[in-house]
């Protein structure tokens, strides 16, 4: 008996003088918070997590590569101990969480019937999917039965529907999923995701620069859900209101009821009706955002490209400095769009909503000038944004150009939107066909002069200015000259314009743009009589800021003017210099500027993150259409008219600046959004009896 | 010679430690649902169960059978096998980091496997002298192994099928294993 006692207890004395001796021999150091935080999981080494066992996952949250909520199975007390112990607030940690992307369920067609399979898994692996699309939901619930939390089941339209409070962003069902339907994703990550040719994506969606999900925030509107449509669109696009007035939205062109129906959906005044139903209800709505990462960006220019940018990177958690040139912020749209088609109050409003989020800015100062790159990196900055805009008017190149009362187009749009008096006279001749030209005929009509002729070299059909805009100018009796090319500006004894001549073109062979070049009719010079010009025949890029001796004297300028950033980066040859919108691309819209700085957002985002600033593999960038997406007929579309855009009458509006174009009323709003078909890559709903909410 | 070629043809198929002894059914479920976990639970079993076999050998050779304390034999086990499973897990963790990631999870979990503690109570009984006893834990390790990668491969397959649903997973699991088992009784005769 005694032996027994011995030796049990000279074995367990031996274990553990072995293992005691072990831990010194092999210690390994490793940080103490580890030990801290893994005792807080849960120890179900249940690989909920994405780990191997509950020790990997803590050392995954010391390191930092995961949230204090990685574990899926621990309360918030124990979250919020681990996250004390790591030194961060509890609730920090952006939540991932689930989400479908394909709306389809059983719209498209099945291209085999299955018979005894009842797993998505299965389907995929026998035959490479179910469904005609070649990315579409399968619709067997692989997902649903992979969730271990309830969160997930079978809609009624035989998709997956996500139920957002029970999902705990495990990524049991992405992992399941073999079409990548399903994604499980932070909100950062949704909102930096390029549009890609694997995405289930509707025509319209691929075409719009801004890469708004526009079926789904119509498909939100028709039910009633303004709220969810304004949310939306601002994954996407920050400024709605002022994208709802003035953008030519092209993503209508590619709409696919206008392939049966005589025309599209208004898609851009339902945007323009569910942002204005926010401004007017008085109540801003929460934009939600990630914690702050520590990392600094300095954005230059506070345009539509700068705003954006901003906006986005101010979303994922990075703080934000906006410096601008002018007085007031928003670049272009506030001084150059007049005061009717974009109000400044408007835009004011909507501009103080991005600032809300926590965004400085610092206006009347500019690059090269007041502050140069030397200042911004001193100052801290980890990244620099240069979204500068182009405001530097292309002249004639004729004599008299200098004259009193020669003008040029974004120079005097400015300086109107600023609200300075401005020599003008009684009849003005604008010269050129883009929508400058037409902005400033309109404004002109506006400040009250006798007559207004805009003089373009080619006809109304090459003209690059939106068709409404050049209908609403007519209407308001502004007077059109084509095929005429200003040769030279006649001048007083004092020195002021006294007339414009312009020589006749005609047509000749097309150019490398593809329209036809225009060639002078010699001897058909005629004089204009007017005493106020206005040239308005494109602009490029300030790139004064390029300060020599400086760092900024490398940054590579293409030969257009603008800087050369990789379209798909918006990443300059300087590594922490990113560029989008005007400057960089070159005058363009002002959705191509949203567009553009998202893009580049999503850029710097890597960037500061340290990891590889690499382009989203097969990206579209609006520059390229999924082929099986593209349809020739539409079977089962039936034709409804579109809601017609109200407006005030040109004898009220030619007086002032009130805004011309008018929002749609609700019912109205409501019957266009119906007419939307809720597309997809292949899938769209015909016309069927819908309930109007 | 011939008698080793016996021995190891036994131990791992045989009596193959899962499917003809049923033991280390846990992780034999456990670990089946992927392929990939499969085989990394096989290789961490083949190392810890050769190393027990030994060191269990050795302490009722020489302690416990000297000492005439047999009695003692399984809380002894119990006892080695833990600290052992321990002890490597902190060598590898220093010495080899990368087998240590590559083991991961599944070290600790073998710590009180039955599979481990039954091969090593099998020697015993079977009264083996140390080679023997080694070449025998290899083989039902070998064994072990060759039983969970067809399992998961099976496995891997059954998810594929059209399985009633009172029936999918761990129920259908043991089904196949079932099976599995009946396919090794073929075995039964051979020697």
């Amino acid at each position: 008996m005694i032996e027994a006692i011995l030796f049990t207890l000279g074995l367990g004395g031996a274990c553990g003088v072995a293992l005691s001796v072990a831990s010194r021999i092999f210690y390994v150091y490793e940080d103490p918070r580890i030990a801290k935080v893994e005792n807080l999981l849960a120890g179900a080494n249940c690989g909920g997590c994405g780990y191997t066992g509950c020790s990997a996952a803590a050392e995954a949250v010391v390191s930092k590569e995961v949230p204090p909520n990685v574990c899926i199975l621990v309360g918030p007390e124990n979250v919020a101990e681990i996250a004390a112990i790591m030194g961060s607030e509890a609730g920090t940690a952006e939540p991932c969480k689930s989400y479908n992307n394909c709306q389809g369920g059983e719209r498209a067609t099945d291209r085999f019937i299955y018979q005894g399979l009842n797993r998505c898994s299965a389907v995929n692996a026998l035959y490479g999917g179910k469904r005609d699309c070649s990315i579409g939901c399968l619709g067997f619930g692989d997902c649903v039965y992979a969730c271990k939390f309830n969160a997930l089941r079978i809609g009624p339209n035989g998709y997956p529907v996500v139920d957002k409070d029970k999902c705990v962003g495990c990524g049991a069902c992405e992992r399941v999923c073999p079409k990548s339907i399903i994604e499980v994703r932070t909100m950062s990550q949704r909102l930096l995701h390029l549009n890609t040719q694997d995405d289930p994506l509707s025509p319209c969606q691929q075409t719009c620069p801004a890469e708004i999900d526009i079926p789904r925030y119509v498909d939100q509107i028709r039910h009633g859900e303004y709220e969810s449509a304004v949310d939306t669109i601002r994954e996407r696009n920050p400024l709605l209101l002022a994208c709802g007035r003035v953008c030519p939205h092209p993503c209508e062109e590619y709409c696919r009821r206008a392939i049966e129906d005589t025309e599209s959906v208004s898609i851009n005044q339902l945007k323009r009706f569910v942002a204005d139903m926010e401004m007017n209800s008085g109540r801003r709505l929460r934009i939600s955002r990630a914690p702050d990462t520590g990392k600094r960006v300095a954005v230059i220019g506070g345009g539509p490209a700068g705003l954006s940018c901003a906006y986005f990177l101010r979303r994922v958690g990075h703080s934000v400095n906006i410096f601008e040139a002018m007085p007031g912020l928003g670049g272009m749209l506030r001084y150059g769009i007049p005061e009717y088609r974009l109000p400044k109050a408007v835009l004011d409003w909507e501009i103080q909503g991005i600032l809300n989020l926590g965004i400085e800015y610092h206006t009347n100062v500019k690059m090269g000038v007041d502050f140069e790159l030397g200042s911004l990196v001193g100052a801290g900055f980890d990244a620099i944004f240069m979204g500068v805009g182009a405001w530097k008017d292309y002249k004639l190149n004729i004599p008299g150009e200098d004259l009193n009362g020669c003008y040029t187009g974004i120079n005097f749009l400015s300086r109107i939107g600023n609200q300075e008096k401005i020599y003008t006279g009684r009849r003005a001749a604008v010269s050129g066909g883009g929508n400058t030209a037409i902005d400033c005929a309109r404004t002109l009509i506006r400040l009250g002069l006798e007559k207004v002729y805009v003089v373009y070299r080619r006809t109304r059909k090459e003209m690059p200015a939106n068709e409404v805009e050049i209908d609403a100018a007519e209407h308001e009796g502004v007077e059109f000259l084509y095929l005429a090319n200003p040769s030279r500006v006649l001048g007083d004894d004092d020195g002021n314009v006294a007339g414009l001549e312009y020589i006749n073109m005609e047509l000749g062979e097309p150019d490398a743009s593809g329209r036809r070049r225009p060639v002078p009719v010699e001897g058909s010079e005629t004089v204009l009589d007017v005493d106020m010009i206005v040239t308005a025949i494109g602009q490029s890029t300030d790139t004064t800021f390029c300060t020599k001796g400086t760092r900024m004297e490398e940054l590579n300028i293409t030969r257009w003017g603008t800087i050369d950033v990789d379209s798909d980066t918006c990443r300059s040859n300087v590594p922490y210099i990113f560029a989008a919108g005007d400057g960089a691309t070159g005058p363009a819209l002002v959705v191509d500027a949203i567009g553009g700085g998202r893009r580049a957002a999503r850029a710097i985002d890597l960037f500061l993150k340290g990891k590889e600033v690499k382009p989203e593999p097969r990206a579209l960038l609006s520059k390229s259409h999924i082929q099986e997406s593209l349809f020739n007929s539409v079977p089962g579309v039936q034709k409804s008219k579109r809601a017609g855009m109200p407006e005030l009458p040109v004898k009220q509006r030619i007086a002032n600046f009130v805004e011309v174009d008018q929002a749609i009323a609700e019912p109205d709003a409501l019957a266009e959004a119906t007419r939307c078909l809720t597309c997809c890559r292949l899938c769209y709903d015909p016309d069927k009896p819908r309930h109007v909410a | 010679m011939g008698d080793y070629l016996v021995l190891i043809v036994s131990s791992m198929l045989i009596n193959n430690i899962t499917l003809a002894q049923y033991l280390g059914i846990c992780p034999f479920i456990g670990t089946s649902k992927k392929m990939e976990t499969a085989t990394g639970m096989a290789g961490a079993v083949v190392f810890v169960m050769t190393l027990a076999a030994i060191i269990t050998w050795c302490i009722d050779t020489y302690l416990l059978k000297t000492l005439g304390i047999e009695f003692l034999r399984t809380i002894a086990f119990i006892l080695v096998i833990a600290s052992l499973v321990q002890f490597v897990e902190m060598f590898l963790k220093k010495s080899i980091p990368a087998l240590y990631a590559g083991l991961g999870i599944f070290l600790p979990l073998i710590t009180t496997n039955c599979a481990v503690m039954g091969v090593c109570l099998i020697n015993i009984q079977e009264e083996y002298k140390f080679l023997e006893a080694l070449t025998a834990s290899i083989s039902y390790a070998l064994g072990f192994g060759l039983a969970l990668i067809l399992f998961a491969g099976v496995r891997e397959r059954v998810v594929l099928g059209r399985v009633p649903r009172p029936l999918q997973d761990t129920s259908i699991g043991l089904v196949t294993a079932g099976m599995l088992a009946l396919a090794f009784i073929g075995f039964k005769g051979l020697v």
